[in-house]
């Protein structure tokens, strides 16, 4: 039982800050505040979807989670394990069970080389089979993510997109890992192709019992293949909570402004929906604001908001918001 | 009508053979109405807009049919007559703002040299418009806006520049290719709305192409789906989203996974992906990955029949 309640990942008040320019520039030595205090549980077997607007921090927080990136502040736990400062050689037993995905694949698979090549390229680092059970592995997983086995021998770009997609999925699960981190796997794939890989994921992680982290701006792809949700909003985690929750009843007030601007498939043309259109852009990262992060844009925003943080805390079982004045009501 | 194009065929000369990327296709538009064209990468909706534009000047390229606006003929009209109507009558709004201006300029001074080719009017008057424009695009500070450089403006800031300039001349129709697709959704959202404020204020008539059946849901009055080069499917938008008749449009429809209500254990994928231009199948070319099996499918290239609300299919036209 013990075994099972353990997070199979978990953060504790992790931060990731990057210093741009020296003391030389005409701004000086400045920090981006990328992440900031994130603390975050994964359980296993569910599927964690992290979701906001670009330069919100939640691909930096991704490249944190699989140690792509070192960690400035806090911690990173897998299995209880601390990895945070972990070397890169202590490191390569949890590489093999912690994997990402990437979000362009005809960037993220060399060129040069055969894809049966690159799907056995972490078999070759990580075990001792031989290249006979290499080749069968390969041949093996090409099946499970729906390619034919003489695709083996072709060159990334001999693929259509959908199908780069599946070679990265397959490098990503050749170790039988048990976490993958995937950073916007279908946003740039055709829409008639999303779905097939959407369905993928979902049967992969049956099959395999895998738990996922799952990124992407496309708000009802994160619904769609989400247990939970996490908002984040320049580089903080605003609410968080189980996914269909959260969309029907977003309580922070950049939750709700974010679902309403996605643009849904009308077919009666009466039910018009309410929507928030948020004042200005996201604040540079290099000078977040006073107090709440979300104070300048936020439309219900007083006094205090623009003196006091407010924490990440669990307002019903399940739901966390950091907001002083969450609405946990239906807000359509 | 203000546009009118018939049978509009373009091919390019590559070294694999001729590539048909558009392949006969014909609609119209009336002034002041908003088209949506959707489709995905390889469909053809940019290249059938770009000939619109006289944008195709690639020596490789064959471009046949008619292009008819205002009662003009737009193929093989002479370019100092084209450009003469580009940027003035008819505008362009591209996918990404950051190629479409010019880094070394001020957003001000770009947006008036743009008024200045088109207008006989003096410096300082330009930018008195240049103020006006950015301040109707929702620049909090345009003033200031004026004289700062591209890099220096958020994406969503950049793409309200290029629509201001854009409508700098009052353009009578704007072509805008999928202007919000680089953008975050609640930036996307003001995008929109500004384009319904022009069409409301200044009665243009707007052609927005885009891959996003939510986005054409919101703003078109009628829309037009491509597949493979030809229109499969073409409608008003409550004809095309209540009651798709192409297969592939419902299939499309089909595989958006729902913003609300139940969660489908599985999406209704499509299977396989869109064809290569250069292989195209025998028959329709969303044969192989259409759910519905038809013999004479196999053979024949279906046609869109006239009327309002029209598909491409053999199956829904039987």
């Amino acid at each position: 039982m013990i075994e099972q309640d353990q997070p199979i990942l978990e953060t504790r008040e992790l931060s990731k800050r990057f210093s741009i320019g020296t003391r030389f520039s005409s701004q000086g030595k400045r920090t981006v505040h990328a992440v900031d205090n994130v603390s975050l549980t994964v359980r296993r077997g569910e599927t964690v979807g992290l979701v906001g607007e670009s330069g919100c921090g939640k691909s930096t927080l991704a490249r944190c989670l699989v140690r792509l990136y070192d960690i400035t502040d806090g911690q990173l736990l897998f299995e209880g394990d601390d990895i945070t400062g972990k070397s890169l050689t202590e490191l390569r037993p949890f590489r093999r069970r912690l994997q990402m995905v990437f979000q362009d694949p005809s960037a993220s698979l060399n060129p040069r080389r055969r894809v049966g090549d690159l799907v056995a390229e972490p078999l070759r680092i990580h075990t001792k089979l031989s290249s006979r059970e290499i080749a069968k592995r390969v041949a093996e997983l090409f099946d499970l993510v729906g390619l034919l086995p003489d695709h083996v021998m072709r060159y990334p770009h001999e693929f259509s997109g959908g199908q780069r997609q599946r070679v990265g999925i397959a490098r990503a699960i050749a170790l039988n890992p048990d976490l993958v981190v995937l950073d916007e796997p279908v946003s740039a794939l055709d829409v008639s192709v999303q779905a097939q890989i959407v369905n993928l994921l979902a049967d992969l992680q049956e099959k395999l019992k895998l738990t996922y982290i799952f990124i992407a701006h496309d708000l009802s792809v994160v619904r769609q293949v989400s247990t939970r949700i996490a908002v984040m909003y320049l580089g903080s985690i605003v609410e968080e909570g189980p996914a269909e929750e959260v969309f029907a009843t977003p309580a922070h007030p950049y939750s709700q402004a974010l679902i309403s601007a996605v643009p849904i498939v009308e077919t009666t043309s009466g039910s018009v929906r309410k929507r928030i259109i948020l004042a200005g852009d996201v604040p540079s990262p290099l000078k977040p604001p006073s107090g709440c992060r979300f104070h300048p844009r936020c439309p219900i925003a007083v006094e205090r908001c623009r003196v006091e943080r407010p924490e990440l805390t669990e307002h019903r079982s399940g739901r966390k918001v950091a907001c002083h004045f969450p609405t946990l009501q239906p807000a359509s | 009508m203000m546009l009118s194009v018939r049978d509009l065929r373009v091919s390019f000369r590559t070294q694999e053979g001729l590539v048909r990327a558009i392949d006969g296709v014909s609609f119209d538009l009336r002034e002041g109405e908003i088209l949506g064209v959707v489709g995905e990468s390889g469909s053809g909706k940019t290249v059938s807009l770009l000939a619109v534009m006289g944008l195709i000047t690639d020596p490789n390229a064959i471009i046949e049919g008619s292009i008819r606006y205002r009662e003009r003929e737009l193929v093989g009209l002479p370019a100092r007559e084209l450009r003469r109507l580009r940027g003035n009558e008819i505008a362009m709004i591209f996918q990404d703002p950051m190629t479409a201006l010019t880094p070394v300029y001020t957003i001000g001074g770009q947006i008036a040299e743009q008024i200045r080719a088109h207008k006989r009017v003096s410096k300082s008057q330009a930018l008195e418009r240049v103020e006006e424009l950015l301040a109707e695009v929702n620049f909090p500070n345009p003033r200031e806006a004026m004289s700062r450089y591209p890099h220096q403006l958020s994406g969503g800031m950049r793409q309200r520049a290029v629509i201001a300039m854009a409508l700098s001349c009052n353009p009578a129709l704007l072509v805008a290719d999928e202007p919000t697709t680089a953008l975050d959704v609640t930036v996307q959202a003001g995008i929109l709305d500004l384009v319904r404020k022009l069409r409301a204020t200044h009665n243009s008539a707007v052609v927005f192409i885009t891959h996003d059946m939510g986005v054409v849901s919101e703003l078109a009055d009628r829309v037009m789906v491509m597949y493979a080069g030809r229109v499969v499917e073409r409608g008003s938008r409550t004809e095309l989203f209540s009651d798709p008749q192409h297969p592939y449009t419902r299939a499309l429809l089909g595989s958006i996974p729902p913003l609300t209500g139940e969660k489908p254990r599985r999406l209704p994928a499509i299977p396989g992906s869109p064809p290569s231009l250069l292989r195209l199948p025998d028959g329709c070319a969303f044969g192989p990955r259409c759910p519905v099996n038809y013999e004479p499918c196999r053979t024949g290239k279906p046609v869109l029949g006239d009327g309002t609300h029209a598909a491409a299919c053999f199956r829904v036209q039987a």
